[in-house]
């Protein structure tokens, strides 16, 4: 009980520095903002999938790029709606995301084998992407700027942050009805031991692909976002292996399998390396090593996260 | 009448034969016990049946129906519960959330799960700890919790694969208790144990396994005078209490 | 085949060597310690700037400056494993994972601020002119590279099963508790072979200097393509790494120069999951499959 108060309070507080925030910032803190809420929903999105079902992805840059592709594609080549292009893009990366889940757990691949299948996928459509005519192949995709907000464009910062929170609460309410109800209950079941979970009857490999599904589709949606707030996209930026690692980095920081984990931590990355630029304008690569020397500290220190750490000990498990 | 046939399974692993031409029956309303030394191809023998592995060849019979190619989900959705030798709890879980994962098995709304687990949890003895994670239960605990779980999922058929393995002596007279209680409940039970003095007296007909074969079955009267098993168990005589 | 294609073959054979030593140090770390090691092309990198910086600074011939690369190599995969490897060795796997992504991010980024961003090229004296075999050239720096693969394989061949060394690594790896009852040093053991590994791929980045421009991210284009050798020889086959080694630079140099050169990256990725799928103990089957 006392967990879930503690919960409920950092998540409150979380939300109402959100809230506050845009108004009390300069257009400069107002992208830090952005990054900050769209590392946040990529640390959701990467939360549901292996923070909770323990499936270990290093490709969701696939499902990020394959929502930014899906929404500019249609948009600029056929004048969808990016609103109606992110369902559309949700969609294909869900598909996406059940085809590799179906094909990996068809022929058991487990642990950092799944991991390395991921990246390979993530890989196959940077390729794919860079060098497909149809697909504007290396060029990339210029947005056009129109100030429309049924085209998902709107001249002032602020509604962007705020449609962009809006997701991020949304993913998280949606983890944490989820936590306490079958699907999310299952989900842990699974990930800490597959075989009592499918004896007990839990339709495993249907809750492990309808998480990737979600997962993805979650991912897609902040791709679509980053198209229509930056307003380019190219295959080497939406699908790189950065865009991976950005989803898993919150996960470790805050508490991967937590609700509040990946918010907190993109709260304490994205600022951290903002910071470190600023320090050391100039020299490039100074906030990329502080950024190494968080992940490995985390990694060797404090496995579960600032957030996971704290929820472990309120519910007194073992460390 | 059979509610579970096993005809002429055999399993092995590249080459290796772990179970060679079993075959057994599980009466409805019996506890069926399976003995046999270590490495004997018992619990290979359990996942063949619980759908844990799928068996080289021969059949599984599960209420008229073949089964040998389902998996543990469908058994389990079918009323066959299990239970593993060595206890798999979701140390992360609260003991009652354990339990409900069970309980979602046959249950229609999160309300009904939550019931299932705790009626099992109160059958067991463990409903006093249900707010705990389950990584701080010892291991008697474990054990009960692992069978509350199979409890939970609402059995018709429930396999015990060495509920006692670990057990103190008190631990272990409680655990029989438990099992008697539970069968008295209407489930058919099929386990294997180490432990003689317990199989004798809970079992109503005994199954003796040696690499991989049946080498021995009747009620325990004629198991612990049976001649194969006396040599099989070291030349000792088996004493039924 | 044509002319063009056969040239195309023999340059996949030569780069394939070096693959295939770079591949030979993360079947050691990945197949035989277990270790998904995302720091392995950061540390190829590394062995490229060690060769680099001797060459352009102090004009020391980049053969010569291998060894100065293989002792800092050592250093640092013995230090790697020695201390954070170890402390979360029974953590679940992922863990190392994201630990030597994180130790990537740091030797690249080191390397990012020492030498800039920028491409650099080693030029060295007597490489400038390709030999020519009838219509073949030949670039010498691939040639010897081959040469120095060779005999480094037969080294760590040498190390792994003729010394006492090799044979505590190999038995700490089937058996760790064995090992360990036998009076072996499993800790430092495990970090030598880590360190071992590391004096390969180091190898293999400070023999690419002379054939390629260099800069601080080259390495994470050899990273999946080591993961694709290792796992396609068969996890901790070493022989397997060798000759995987070879198939991936000839698939490689021949997709490029039949279907275009990015396509090329596609048809190595594409193996590799149909051969995770397929065949998840590798081409030679004598690998052994990890399960979790």
């Amino acid at each position: 009980m006392k967990t879930k108060k503690v919960e409920q309070g950092t998540l409150l507080v979380l939300l109402l520095m959100a809230v506050i925030y845009p108004f009390l910032s300069d257009r400069y803190m107002l992208s830090v903002g952005i990054s900050v809420l769209l590392m946040a929903l990529l640390g959701q999105s990467w939360n549901i999938m292996s923070g909770y079902a323990g499936q270990f992805s290093f490709g969701h840059a696939a499902f990020f790029g394959l929502g930014a592709y899906a929404s500019s594609i249609l948009y600029v080549d056929h004048g969808v709606s990016p609103w109606i292009g992110m369902i559309a893009g949700m969609a294909v990366a869900a598909l996406v995301g059940v085809l590799i889940g179906f094909l990996s757990f068809r022929y058991k691949l487990r642990g950092d084998f799944f991991a390395l299948v991921t990246l390979a996928f993530a890989e196959i459509l940077r390729v794919l992407f860079n060098n497909t005519k149809a697909l504007k192949a290396a060029t990339g995709i210029l947005i056009p700027y129109k100030d429309v907000w049924s085209e998902f464009q709107f001249a002032n910062d602020r509604i962007f942050y705020f449609i962009l929170l809006a997701m991020v609460i949304a993913a998280t309410i949606f983890i944490g009805l989820m936590s306490r109800r079958k699907f999310g209950v299952c989900l842990i079941a699974i990930k800490e031991n597959q075989e009592a979970a499918g004896s007990l009857g839990v339709p495993v490999l249907k809750y492990k692909l309808l998480a990737m599904a979600i997962s993805a589709a979650i991912a897609a949606m902040a791709g679509t976002f980053y198209a229509q707030y930056y307003g380019f996209i190219d295959p080497t930026v939406v699908f790189s292996a950065a865009i991976s690692v950005e989803a898993i980095v919150p996960c470790i920081i805050g508490g991967a399998g937590t609700l509040g984990g990946p918010l907190l931590g993109a709260l304490i990355i994205v600022p951290l390396k903002e910071l470190s630029n600023n320090l050391f304008e100039g020299v490039n690569g100074v906030n990329m090593i502080i950024y190494g020397v968080l992940i490995v500290l985390f990694v060797v220190f404090c496995r579960d996260g600032i957030y996971g750490t704290v929820i472990r000990r309120l519910k007194g498990a073992r460390s | 009448m059979e509610t579970l046939k096993v005809i002429d399974v055999c399993k092995s692993f590249q080459g290796n034969v772990a179970v060679d031409h079993a075959s057994l029956d599980v009466k409805e309303g019996e506890i069926t016990g399976l003995i046999g030394a270590n490495g004997a191809g018992k619990t290979t023998l359990f996942n063949c049946i619980s759908g844990y592995y799928h068996a080289t060849s021969g059949k599984v019979i599960y209420k008229d129906q073949e089964v040998q190619h389902k998996t543990a989900e469908k058994l389990c959705h079918m009323g066959m519960a299990r239970t593993f030798q060595i206890a798999k709890p979701f140390g992360m879980l609260s003991v009652l959330d354990n339990v409900a994962v069970g309980g979602y098995n046959k249950a229609n709304s999160r309300t009904q799960a939550y019931e299932f687990a705790e009626q099992s949890l109160d059958l067991v003895g463990l409903i006093d700890k249900k707010e705990n994670l389950a990584q701080l239960l010892n291991t008697g605990e474990q054990r009960k919790l692992e069978l509350a779980r199979a409890l939970a999922t609402q059995p018709e058929v429930l396999l015990l694969d060495e509920v006692m393995a670990g057990l103190t002596p008190t631990e272990s007279r409680e655990m029989v208790e438990l099992i008697d209680k539970i069968n008295k409940t209407g489930i058919t039970i099929l386990m294997i144990e180490h432990i003689m003095p317990v199989i004798m007296k809970l079992s109503h007909y005994i199954y003796v396994m040696e690499r991989g074969k049946m080498i021995a079955e009747g009620i325990p009267v004629e198991v612990a005078n049976n001649p194969k098993v006396i040599e099989s168990y070291l030349g000792k005589g088996l004493e039924v209490e | 085949m044509s002319l063009q294609g056969l040239q195309s073959l023999l340059d996949g054979i030569l780069m394939g060597g070096v693959y295939a030593l770079a591949a030979l140090g993360l079947s050691l770390i990945f197949g035989v310690l277990k270790i998904t090691n995302f720091a392995h092309g950061a540390m190829m990198t590394v062995g490229m700037y060690v060769v680099f910086a001797l060459g352009n600074d102090l004009g020391l011939n980049p053969y010569l400056a291998l060894p100065f690369a293989m002792v800092l190599m050592f250093l640092i995969g013995f230090l790697i494993q020695r201390f954070p490897i170890h402390y979360i060795e029974h953590a679940p796997t992922h863990n190392q994972l994201l630990l030597t992504l994180g130790m990537a991010y740091i030797l690249e980024n080191v390397l990012l601020v020492i030498f800039t961003p920028n491409y650099q090229t080693l030029t060295v004296k007597g490489f400038e002119k390709a030999w020519r075999i009838g219509s073949l050239t030949f670039a010498p720096a691939k040639l010897i590279a081959f040469g120095v693969v060779i005999i480094v394989t037969g080294c760590v061949y040498y190390l792994l099963y003729m010394t006492n060394t090799g044979k505590s690594i190999r038995a700490s790896a089937q058996n760790e508790t064995g090992a360990k009852l036998m009076g072996i040093n499993v800790r430092n053991i495990r970090a030598i072979a880590f360190g071992i590994g590391a004096v390969c791929t180091g190898i293999a980045g400070g023999l690419l200097t002379p054939i390629m421009s260099i800069y601080p991210t080259l390495g994470e284009t050899f990273q999946l393509k080591c993961f694709v050798i290792t796992v396609l020889g068969g996890m901790g086959n070493l022989w397997g790494a060798l000759v995987s080694g070879l198939i991936i630079g000839v698939v490689e140099s021949l997709s490029g120069y039949y279907l275009g050169g990015s396509w090329s990256e596609m048809v190595i990725y594409g193996i590799f999951i149909l051969i995770l799928f397929l065949r998840p103990t590798g081409l030679f089957g004598r690998g052994n499959r990890r399960e979790n």
